[in-house]
């Protein structure tokens, strides 16, 4: 945390891409605040609401990386569909609906160790390996449009295409039979 | 701005996500915990396309999104065969296949 505050001052330095850091500062806290009560709240519905917070987070982040198709099928699939398939998980299982005290287990130390170390290993090597190297500066970016994402699906990358395809009506199928009452 | 800053910020949403699915015991929650995960590696992801100005970036990531749809389908049939079948969602309940 430290080093990402010491890293957003020193990247704010260079006049040139301040609004871009700015929005990104402003982001990246309503991310991590939403996503932390996510995971520490005790009740199911507003978990799946700050989840939301989340994803329209993650979207507004692709915007600021120029990525506007991958923003846009985010709120389509992410927000419209998932949430509401998962709010429709926690209708069908009867969650309580007001505050549940045993939504999480009592070791819950061990958790929080494990995903702690995992932070320090994965932030030491990002920093080891970018860091605010000049090499690692995201300078003058062109977004990556809609036109060329589509190009480069239907040419280069049509076998995986294809494949998800087919995937997605598998994992339909597999649902329905597996939900279904026989 | 650096391509650090947006690996910081997946590292840190990853890693909140992998605490969620460690110590949630509602299957749910769980599920949400892993749709989180996946959002953090989606960030990785676009940023790389971006640095490296190549649209493949920002296709896997779109890839990333149709599975994590997918998954997140067979998640939730399973969840509510194991509702329908013990009447809880408390994922430390099925254990039945434990040795």
């Amino acid at each position: 945390m430290l080093a990402s505050v010491s890293l957003f001052a020193q990247a704010t330095g260079n006049s040139w891409d301040l609004p871009a850091n700015i929005a990104f500062g402003i982001i990246s806290v309503i991310a991590i605040g939403a996503a932390l009560r996510m995971v520490t709240t005790n009740n199911v519905v507003h978990s799946a609401l700050y989840l939301l917070i989340v994803l329209a987070s993650v979207a507004a982040v692709y915007i600021l990386l120029g990525a506007e198709f991958a923003a846009a099928t985010q709120v389509l699939v992410y927000i419209g569909a998932i949430l509401v398939l998962l709010l429709f998980g926690v209708m069908l299982t009867r969650a309580r609906l007001g505050g549940d005290e045993d939504l999480n287990y009592e070791q819950r130390w061990i958790g929080l160790g494990v995903s702690v170390l995992l932070f320090v290993v994965m932030t030491y090597s990002i920093w080891e390996q970018y860091g605010t190297k000049d090499e690692a500066r995201l300078v003058g970016y062109e977004p990556q449009r809609t036109a060329e994402v589509a190009d480069s699906i239907f040419s280069t990358y049509i076998v995986p295409f294809e494949a998800v395809s087919v995937l997605l009506l598998a994992a339909l199928i597999g649902a329905v039979v597996v939900a279904r009452r026989d | 701005m650096y391509l650090t800053q947006y690996l910081l910020l997946a590292a840190v949403l990853f890693c909140i996500g992998v605490y969620g699915v460690l110590t949630r015991r509602n299957g749910v929650l769980v599920l949400m915990s892993i749709e989180l995960i996946l959002n953090a590696v989606n960030i990785n992801m676009v940023a790389f396309g971006t640095y490296n100005a190549d649209v493949g970036g920002q296709v896997f990531a779109l890839f990333i999104i149709a599975v994590a749809a997918a998954e997140v389908g067979v998640g939730l049939a399973i969840v509510l065969l194991i509702y329908r079948n013990r009447r809880s969602i408390d994922v430390s309940d099925a254990s039945l296949m434990r040795g």
